[in-house]
């Protein structure tokens, strides 16, 4: 009976050894360890054995029986992960098809910039003001310290509205917005004017009859123009990193004074002087400066209380050096090509 | 203005690098915008001599010279120039030479070797206003003093560097050598020299050659001028030439040269005039007669209005003041004696004058900015130097000074804190009395006092900017913002912000359209000959017809774009933009722009009249792809869902009263949307007429949408609905209608029917067999959820709902299809 045993238990282990298939496994289980199967006929005949071959055979027996199971399972664990793993490899991709893409647009150029200052300056606490762009003489240039024949008035050239009795315009400026702000709000005041602008210069490609500026303002006691410097320093290395340099150059604006010019160190040279910034090492930014104490008095803001600094930033120009575009017509021809790069 | 080095050293001394100057000027703000060294674009190029002509022995046309070039030995050049002979001085391009056309190499010319070439004056970019003297057709022949081998650029005073500055408007008097001057010796601290300038003259009375009367002293508060008889009208010397040439003014004759020279110099223009031409010889100052003309010097007639100011003799005007003078009264060859003026004009006056005529000069843009009111006579003296100086005439020693002008300079007072405190600058009072002083300002009675020359002086804020400009805008510290940080995007912002998002989230790419039109657009898209659409916003000086008026409809601005992306081949295109219409204020709806009107702080400044409305728009247009009827509509659907707009209806738009625009869209396929009976907006088909005129091939889509009427429409508040905890029951409804009748008119019948247990309909299928067709008919098939918050729902209940839909749904002629 022990060689019964000890046969069963080799004959198992070799057809498991040359069995491949999980069904086939299950056949060898029933045919081993099966209810009729070859394990339990012999068992069976375990009453014929005397008292003391009883106890040495039953140990016997179970120890086969353990051992077949093990293997059994063993072996299973080990088709399991071939079968998964055949599958698996069935299953393989070309993952370089493109993906199915659900409908999704793009903001305009324009306006991915625009919300870039936005946030930047609603983080230094500035709200931003709406003004209107068909606008009146008045708060486009006479509040500004512009009066009606005023030299500077010159570089602006203005779309006019027929209309009977007052000068009615298109915006030349968001300053007007200042003028509208400060009649209607005191002090302190922190405000930041995104919209179109209206000048009437022929089209090419770095000008438009139409364009954006970004007006800023700021108002309270006690404003410096080192206020103004570290605002527009902190704008700018926000927008275009820390190693950027700003230069602030004299200029004359009649609403500010002092009033400045900012220029921001070449994007392609980074202040050498390249072809790019006419070998200046520096590009024109914007505009800024000290708000005029005449356009605090014509809003009804006492200047010997308060101070403040405007600046305007053209759009089209920061978008420009961005994206390197350098032709001012695609941002308004609308490609969708042009369109679906940004 | 451009400036010529050499003249600013008479003044002060500036032999820094050009860079140096370029950028500090720039940076004390006289921006300079490009230098340029004169005879940068030539090298090579010298003095010869020619020692020899002779003839070539291959070309009758050519000669072959031996040129001495101050080297050891001569040099051999062929040469076609006839004008040239020995003995004379020339340019020689030698070997190598670079020349503004190109280089210069030897070569054979017909078997002879020629080592150079002479230059004609255009060769070395010179024209006859340079050296009236030179034969413009053949070699240039020097007759300056130079010897053979000199450089080129020394010998004919091609060494000069021309600084082209940027002025603004405040700052006319840095139009002139002599204001740069003070600016660079500010800027450097170095000392500024600038002589009184005399004249000796030949005894005379003025007064037997010429009367001045002034009639309108605001207009012109003090007019200077004497006379030079006996003048010799020719060129000018080399010098006074060069240095007009590298001012951007052209040479012409001594007199007016010096004219040009003084105005450049002191920034005063100046008038020279025959006095032959002076009728009576009495200049009247005064008011020109309405339609009274006279023709200027560049040869148009003009016509005078009386608010114009006038240099006239006894009969007629000589010259418009401080614009530009008459044809007749200029100096000609013949002229014998010249009246000099030197005046001061108030500035708004030649403005006014200058833009009515249209008509600008050197002289008009100096004056309308205003020159320095002090220094009429000192520039006529200088003048009267110069014209001794070129021997050009005789100058009688005895001046007109007719002076009413009671200018007093500029004082403010003078206030160390409070520019520091402005500047946030710690500069002290001293250092700030020294930038002042360099600038020419005094000090008097805690006053300070500007020069009067500076003219823009007139508020502290004034000279804390003179005194940040010499510290230097970069030395100024830079703080952090401080304060408190509050900031919010307005409802309407966040509103627009969503808005925006939502559309590309859909697909849409946003475009960016200019707000004026062509009128044309009215037709374009069929709008009624009475449509309000007409009523437009006109721009009086437009660029062209094209953009000429403000739009009342974004519907063209995208059809515009969705053409040019079509023709452009973009096979499909989804765009959509957030933008304005410009409605014109109305009797009915005096539009007053927000609140401005109400609220403005400024008791000066009253409204009295209205401002056009700027509403607003989404607008979104496709075509091409998946684009139809439906996809718009599931767009606008979309959007309308996550603006929190429900329950819209979709009514035909052909009925529509409140948008014209559907005049532009498919009668039976556009649609007006509308909540609680606010029109929020219209969507449809283009209609094919428009898209043909569009010349768009396919069928396009169009929608818009407004802004105010949405934001007014939006819930403001999304209420969380429990998730169910009961199961849903379904029912399908399968049924047989009259084609005409509008799916949404079924699913109102189901809605009330079914009432509070209804959870959703689903349409899935809308059909017609040719049977129905025939009749008339079609299928529309619904799947109807229901569900209760109570219990899950007993078949009687769902059985009992569906009965009373058919019966509402009988009512309205749909049927149960078997």
């Amino acid at each position: 009976m022990k060689e019964q045993l000890e046969k069963i238990e080799s004959q198992a282990k070799q057809e498991l050894s040359s069995c491949t298939e999980i069904k086939a496994l299950d056949e060898l289980r029933i045919k081993f360890l099966g209810k009729k199967g070859e394990l339990t006929a012999i068992l069976k005949q375990m009453g014929k054995l005397s008292a003391e071959e009883r106890p040495v055979i039953g140990q016997l027996a179970n120890k086969v029986r353990a051992d077949i199971e093990e293997a059994i399972s063993t072996k299973l664990a080990a088709l399991k992960a071939s079968a998964q793993s055949a599958k698996l490899a069935e299953e393989r991709i070309d993952i370089t098809l493109p993906g199915k893409h659900a409908p999704f647009g793009k903001l305009h150029p324009l306006t991915k910039v625009e919300n870039e200052i936005r946030e930047i300056f609603m983080g230094m606490g500035f709200e931003i003001a709406d003004g209107p762009e068909i606008d009146d003489d008045y708060h486009v240039f006479e509040a500004l310290n512009l009066p009606p024949d005023h030299p500077a008035r010159d570089t602006q050239d203005t779309f006019y509205i027929e209309n009977t009795n007052e000068t009615i315009l298109l915006r030349t400026q968001t300053s007007s917005v200042q003028v509208h702000v400060m009649e209607n709000q005191k002090p302190p005041i922190r405000i930041i004017s995104p919209g179109r602008v209206f000048r009437s210069d022929a089209v090419d490609a770095t000008h438009s009859p139409l364009f954006h500026q970004i007006e800023g303002l700021v108002i309270d006691e006690g404003i410096t123009m080192s206020d103004l410097k570290g605002t527009l320093e902190m704008l700018m290395k926000k927008l275009y990193g820390k190693d950027c340099k700003l230069r602030f150059r004299p200029h004359h604006f009649p609403f500010t004074e002092p009033s400045c010019e900012v220029d921001i160190s070449c994007f392609n040279c980074g202040g050498k002087g390249c072809s790019m910034c006419k070998d200046e090492g520096y590009i024109e930014l914007l505009g800024a400066g000290m708000v005029h104490p005449k356009v605090l008095e014509n809003c009804g803001i006492d200047p010997e209380k308060y101070s403040g600094f405007a600046f305007g930033l053209g759009l089209e120009r920061m978008v420009m050096g961005r994206y390197d575009i350098n032709d001012l017509r695609l941002l308004y021809e609308n490609d969708v090509r042009f369109l679906e790069q940004f | 203005m451009n400036l010529s080095m050499k003249w600013l050293g008479d003044y002060v001394k500036a032999d820094m690098p050009i860079k140096d100057f370029c950028n500090a000027l720039t940076m004390s703000g006289s921006k300079v915008e490009c230098y340029e060294e004169e005879g940068k674009n030539i090298s090579n190029v010298v003095v010869g001599k020619i020692l020899s002509k002779g003839p070539h022995e291959n070309a009758d046309a050519l000669f072959v010279c031996q040129v001495d070039i101050g080297a050891e030995s001569p040099i051999q050049i062929v040469t076609n120039a006839k004008n040239v002979k020995e003995g004379d001085l020339v340019p020689v391009a030698l070997d190598g030479a670079v020349l503004p056309e190109g280089k210069i190499k030897k070569c054979k010319m017909r078997g002879v070797e020629s080592f150079g070439m002479f230059c004609g004056i255009e060769t070395l970019g010179l024209t006859a206003h340079d050296f009236p003297y030179a034969d413009p057709e053949g070699v240039f022949v020097i007759e300056e003093e130079c010897v053979p081998g000199q450089d080129i650029h020394s010998a004919i005073g091609l060494d000069d560097t021309s600084v082209e500055f940027e002025i603004t408007s405040n700052r006319p008097d840095c139009l002139s050598v002599i204001g740069l001057a003070r600016e660079t010796a500010a800027t450097y601290d170095l000392p500024l020299t600038v002589k009184a300038p005399g004249f000796k003259g030949v005894d005379g009375d003025v007064n037997s050659y010429l009367k001045v009367d002034i009639h309108d002293a605001q207009a012109c508060p003090r007019y200077c001028a004497g006379i030079v008889k006996n003048v010799k009208i020719g060129p000018s010397p080399r010098w006074m030439r060069e240095r007009l040439r590298a001012s951007g003014v052209r040479p012409i004759n001594n007199f007016v040269d010096i004219t040009n020279y003084v105005m450049l110099e002191y920034g005063q223009p100046m008038h020279a005039f025959d006095l032959r031409y002076v009728e009576g010889a009495h200049i009247n100052v005064r008011r020109a007669q309405d339609g009274e003309k006279i023709m200027t010097l560049d040869g148009v007639e003009r016509e005078l209005t009386s608010e114009m100011l006038v240099i006239a003799d006894e009969k007629k005007p000589v010259a418009v003041a401080g614009v530009m003078g008459g044809e007749y009264s200029g100096i000609m060859e013949d002229t014998n004696t010249v009246v000099f003026e030197s005046a001061y004009f108030e500035p708004s006056q030649v403005r006014q004058t200058s833009k009515k005529l249209k008509l600008k000069s050197d002289a008009s843009a100096r004056y309308e900015k205003g020159v320095d009111p002090t220094i009429s006579m000192t520039c006529l003296k200088r003048a009267f130097e110069l014209v001794e100086l070129l021997g050009a005439g005789e100058v009688v020693n005895t001046v007109i000074d007719c002076n009413k002008s009671d200018f007093k300079p500029s004082e403010v007072v003078f206030d160390s804190a409070w520019i520091n405190n402005f500047l946030g600058t710690d500069i002290s009072e001293d250092k700030m009395k020294e930038y002042l002083g360099r600038l020419e300002f005094t000090f008097k009675d805690g006053n300070v006092v500007a020069p009067a020359f500076r003219i823009d002086i007139g508020c502290k804020a004034d000279i804390a900017e003179e005194v940040a400009r010499i510290y230097g805008y970069n030395n100024i510290p830079s703080t952090d913002f401080r304060g408190v940080a509050r900031a919010e995007f307005t409802e309407e912002q966040k509103f627009v912000r969503t808005l925006r998002n939502a559309a590309v989230a859909l697909g849409g790419y946003e475009i960016a359209t200019y707000s004026f039109v062509s009128p044309k657009y009215f037709d374009k898209i069929r709008l009624p000959q009475d449509s309000k659409l007409r009523n437009v916003v006109r721009i009086v000086n437009p660029l062209g017809e094209d953009t000429s008026v403000m739009r009342t409809s974004t519907i063209p601005s995208m059809l515009d774009v969705l053409s040019f992306n079509y023709n452009n081949r973009n096979e499909k295109a989804c765009l959509f933009e957030i933008s304005k219409e410009y409605i014109p204020a109305s009797e009915e709806k005096p539009f007053i722009n927000g609140n401005i009107l109400a609220n403005s702080g400024n008791e000066k400044h009253k409204y009295q009249y209205s401002l056009p409305d700027e509403p607003q728009r989404l607008t979104i247009g496709m075509y091409g792809g998946e684009a139809d009827f439906y996809t718009l509509k599931g767009m606008v659907e979309q959007i309308l869902d996550e603006m929190n707009i429900g329950d819209v209806e979709y009514v035909r738009a052909e009925d529509c009263q409140i948008f014209d625009e559907k005049c532009a869209l498919h009668p039976g396929r556009s649609a007006v949307i509308i909540k609680d009976g606010v029109h929020i907006g219209i969507m449809g088909e283009v209609h094919p007429e428009v898209q043909e005129t569009y010349e768009i091939g396919v069928k396009t889509y169009v929608a818009k949408l407004c802004i105010p009427e949405m934001m007014q429409l939006a819930a403001e508040k999304i209420t969380y609905s429990p998730l169910p905890k009961f199961p849903a029951t379904t029912r399908d409804l399968s049924l047989l209608v009259d084609n005409e009748t509008p799916v949404a008119d079924l699913e109102k019948a189901i809605k009330s029917a079914v009432g509070k247990i209804l959870e959703k309909i689903t349409l899935f299928d809308v059909y017609r067999s040719k049977e129905m067709i025939e009749s008339g008919k079609k299928s529309v098939a619904y799947s109807i959820s229901m569900r209760s918050h109570d219990g899950t729902l007993t078949d009687e209940q769902a059985d009992g709902a569906m009965k009373r839909t058919l019966k509402a749904l009988n009512a309205i002629g749909a049927e149960l299809r078997g």
